[in-house]
């Protein structure tokens, strides 16, 4: 079959090599996104719309520290440390009087809290994108292309974050509460744990994490008042798809996502290869809504 | 009341309590006491309103009227989570053990409370492990894998770990074994011998009656009969009004 | 005691009798107003008001789901889009331009995607349903924003107002006045029947789902066909505002496909009081007015969602019924 034959030549193994890189990098800025996004609800049973909101700040704290401190890293640790913060501020004003009410007040909640900070962000920063320049500008001959060094280390320090929430979770004292406050809020409370704040907690921690991947991104992808809306959309699909509340399942699918957008946008052009996403997305909830990699529970 | 020895104020107080499930009028104005090292027993039908009595002094529902004092202290309202810290424990019917998290971990949400010393630590552990040594076996096994009365354990091990001034136990003895139903009876012995104070509910009368220096009788949301448990007997009257079928 | 059951009778009816006539004593009073009001009103109002009136039908299309049926759905720009777009292709491809073709083409439009939703909604529950609408909203704004061939991508489609016509009777153009009383006709027609629905049995099973599906269920009532009724009627008022909307304007564009068209949607429903239909059209005119007001005050380029953003957020903390439901304790309705 000529036209088979034809196609297969066709494919630029080079380009999807690449592509497979680029969609592991993207996909594990997404899996830190996603996976903060995925404790929020798995623990508080609450959908943060503006958690793509807390990722654009981030990044806008990060490219402050950066120029405050002159040192990548340190503006990494200060712009979560921030957001984290502001995140359980905002925790305790929004959505603690909302906590036993019916759950569409939440999404509603943070939907106009997402509003307020886009728009705050536009209108203290401006529409003109920023940049944070890379810490690490060495590069390596990836075929034809000068690869930067800097976008594998993303991908290695995005998996030691979520590597470390993982353990965190396990075995810290606090990481115990946490899971019994998912499993029986009531008894955890009976047990002394209080559970307010371990919510509050989580809040923060997810925030913090959204932050971080918005400063990891900043250098490759630039800082802009819009940049949390795309991802938080993503972040969504990944979520649902991997299994609500599942940690590792957002992992896979954050990845498995990217890698399909980023061969799709091969052939496609970028604003479409998102429609990659939205397939998937499709697909999981009419054949297996609780999420592709839900662990059978 | 006459039947204290001493005449300080009892551990837990219960004065007057209404409670609300919604709209439903649960709790009439209940009043009874538990001194400091006193097993008392709460008897009655079901639906009578023992386990909302329970919940009132834990916190896990809040009076509309009435009050709750620990040592005198007012604690109506409080969150239970500070109560647990004040030293009331909690073990509800069914259990409600974490059955996601190991033996181990169901223990450390109690073990793992500011200012607990290593040593009181291992104490803690060592004492519950001796009264439970099925426990120590379990001790890295998922809370949902273990038996009935291997969770009951559970649960009453996950109490001790709080150090509580006063247990609250609802109906520990249902759904289990003739076996573990006797070791039960036990296991509330050892516990009032170390000076703790249980308030039990239970349907199981006999053992009650054993168990406890007092009782209260329920019905229809209120206190309805009060008196010493030695004054009381399996076939008295009293026990087939309230109880009987 | 035998005179009591008499004594009851009298008054009941009384009340009843007096609500329904309280009733259409306000609702005409309204329409007075709103019809007089191009003709007293600067031009910029009067095309102001016939705006509201369109966003208010959206909202109130949103009410449907969310107030009665108790479905969250972000799905609403889809719904608008395609009855904007379908109003374009209609009187882009048919001469002489015809609005009643436009109508239809655009609630044809807007009830491909009310089916798409509706199926979803018998599958999905609450927040995956919320999420899969939102996506359905975006699939939906990517399509349209990079088929420039067809939707004229990112700059959307240009067309021209069609005449007010019956069929041998008239063909006159529209003017902005005579555009206003057709928008408030339609819209209070709207307004009416969804009236009619939700006090019909119909709407008391879907005020029953919203309470509780699975006692609903028990019952016995087959409440998946209920919701896929409800996001149809739901999505054809979206797509319903959409026609008015390019109709009005006479462009149509992407924008309005992104799925903060649909939060906005919500966001009126709220601020006027869910589940009250008139609510979400009195949310709509608070909102845009408090926006008009404030750009006017403080300049275009003041970020009127802060202020506006935050009031919402207040608002479901403090005052979930919305403006109606506070007005309405308030009167002790």
């Amino acid at each position: 079959m000529g036209a088979i034959g034809d196609f297969i030549h066709s494919i630029p193994v080079d380009l999807l090599i690449i592509q497979t890189i680029n969609g592991i990098v993207t996909g594990m800025i997404l899996a830190l996104v996603a996976s903060g996004l995925t404790l929020i609800f798995g623990i508080m049973d609450v959908v943060n719309f503006a958690h793509g909101e807390l990722f654009m700040l981030g990044a806008y704290m990060g490219v402050i520290a950066f120029a405050t401190t002159g040192n990548f890293w340190l503006a990494l640790v200060l712009a979560a440390l921030i957001i984290g913060i502001f995140g359980a501020a905002l925790q305790i004003l929004t959505l603690r009087p909302l906590i036993g009410r019916d759950p569409l007040n939440t999404i509603l909640a943070t939907f106009g809290i997402s509003l307020v900070l886009q728009n705050y962000a536009l209108w203290q920063f401006g529409p003109v994108a920023r940049k944070i320049s890379e810490p690490i500008s060495a590069e390596f001959t990836l075929f034809y292309l000068q690869y930067p060094w800097y976008r594998i280390v993303i991908a290695l320090l995005s998996g030691a974050i979520i590597g470390s929430l993982w353990l965190f979770l396990k075995y810290n004292k606090f990481g115990v509460w946490i899971r019994a406050t998912t499993q029986d809020r009531v008894m955890a409370q009976a047990m002394g744990i209080p559970v307010p704040w371990v919510y509050t907690g989580v809040f923060a921690l997810g925030a913090a994490m959204a932050a971080a991947s918005g400063v990891l991104f900043a250098p490759f992808g630039g800082v802009d008042s819009s940049m949390g809306l795309q991802w938080v959309l993503e972040a969504f699909i990944v979520v649902v798809v991997g299994g609500m509340g599942n940690l590792g399942g957002s992992v896979v699918a954050a990845i498995f996502i990217s890698l399909l957008e980023a061969y799709a946008a091969v052939w496609l052009n970028p604003s479409q290869a998102v429609i990659a996403s939205f397939v998937v997305l499709i697909l999981t909830l009419l054949f297996r809504p609780t999420g592709l990699f839900a662990a059978p529970k | 009341m006459s039947e204290q020895a001493n005449s300080a104020e009892p551990l837990v107080r219960v004065e007057g309590v209404h409670t609300y499930y919604g709209k439903s009028h649960i709790l009439h104005g209940v009043s009874l006491t538990v001194g400091a090292g006193e097993v008392v027993g709460l008897l009655g039908r079901n639906g009578v309103g023992k386990s909302t009595t329970l919940k009132s002094i834990i916190g896990l529902v809040r009076p509309t009227q009435g009050a709750v004092s620990l040592n005198g202290q007012a604690i109506t309202g409080l969150p239970p989570h500070k109560l647990a810290r004040l030293g009331i424990a909690y073990v509800p019917e069914d259990r409600r053990i974490f059955r996601l998290l190991t033996v181990m971990e169901n223990l450390r949400t109690g073990l793992d409370r500011n200012g607990v010393t290593e040593e009181t630590r291992k104490a803690l552990l060592d004492k519950v492990f001796a009264y439970f040594p099925v426990l120590a076996e379990r001790r890295t096994q998922a809370g949902g894998t273990l038996s009935g009365g291997e969770q009951q354990m559970l649960a009453i091990a996950r109490a001790m770990m709080l150090e509580p001034k006063i247990i609250l136990l609802d109906e520990p003895t249902e759904g289990l074994m003739p076996r573990m139903v006797s070791q039960i009876g036990h296991i509330i012995e050892a516990l009032h011998k170390e000076g703790i104070s249980i308030l039990l509910v239970e349907q199981n009368v006999p053992l009650t009656l054993r168990a406890s220096q007092r009782i209260y009788i329920m019905e229809k949301g209120n206190v309805r009969h009060h008196c010493a448990a030695s004054a009381l007997d399996v076939n008295d009257a009293v026990i087939k009004q309230y109880l009987g079928v | 005691m035998t005179s009591t059951p008499l004594d009851k009778t009298a008054p009941l009816g009384k009340t009843r009798l007096s609500h329904t006539a309280a009733f259409w004593l306000a609702f005409w009073a309204v329409m007075a107003a709103l019809i007089v009001a191009p003709l007293v009103l600067p031009e910029f109002w009067s095309g102001f008001l016939t705006e509201v009136l369109i966003w208010g039908l959206l909202a109130m299309s949103s009410d449907l789901l969310i107030g009665y049926t108790g479905i969250v759905s972000f799905g609403h720009s889809a719904f608008f889009g395609l009855g904007m777009y379908g109003a374009a292709a209609a009187l882009l491809l048919v001469k002489p331009a015809n609005l009643w073709l436009a109508i239809l083409f655009g609630l044809g439009g807007a009830a491909v995607a009310a089916l798409c939703v509706a199926y979803f909604s018998t599958r999905l529950r609450d927040i995956y349903f919320a999420i899969t609408t939102l996506i359905f909203s975006q699939i939906f704004y990517v399509i349209i924003f990079t088929w420039t061939a067809v939707t004229g991508g990112e700059n959307g489609l240009i067309f021209h107002q069609p005449h007010f016509t019956i069929p041998f009777l008239v063909n006159v153009p529209f003017n902005s006045h005579s555009m206003h009383w057709f928008v408030l006709a339609v819209v209070a027609g709207s307004y009416l029947i969804l009236r009619c629905v939700t006090q019909s049995p119909f709407g008391m099973v879907l005020q029953s789902i919203r309470e509780n599906e699975a006692r609903t269920r028990a019952i016995g009532y087959p409440v998946e066909r209920y919701k896929i009724v409800s996001v149809m009627l739901s999505g054809l008022f979206a797509g319903l505002a959409g026609v008015l909307y390019a109709v009005q304007k006479e462009f149509a564009a992407p924008d309005f496909v992104y799925f903060l068209t649909s939060g906005e949607a919500v966001i009126y429903n709220l601020i006027g009081g869910v589940g009250t239909l008139v609510g979400p059209i009195v949310g709509a005119g608070f909102f845009q007015l408090a926006r008009q007001l404030l750009s006017q005050w403080f300049g275009d380029q003041f970020p009127y969602l802060i202020p506006l953003g935050i009031l919402f957020i207040v608002m479901i903390i403090f005052l979930p019924q919305g403006l109606l439901g506070f007005a309405r304790r308030w009167l002790n309705r």
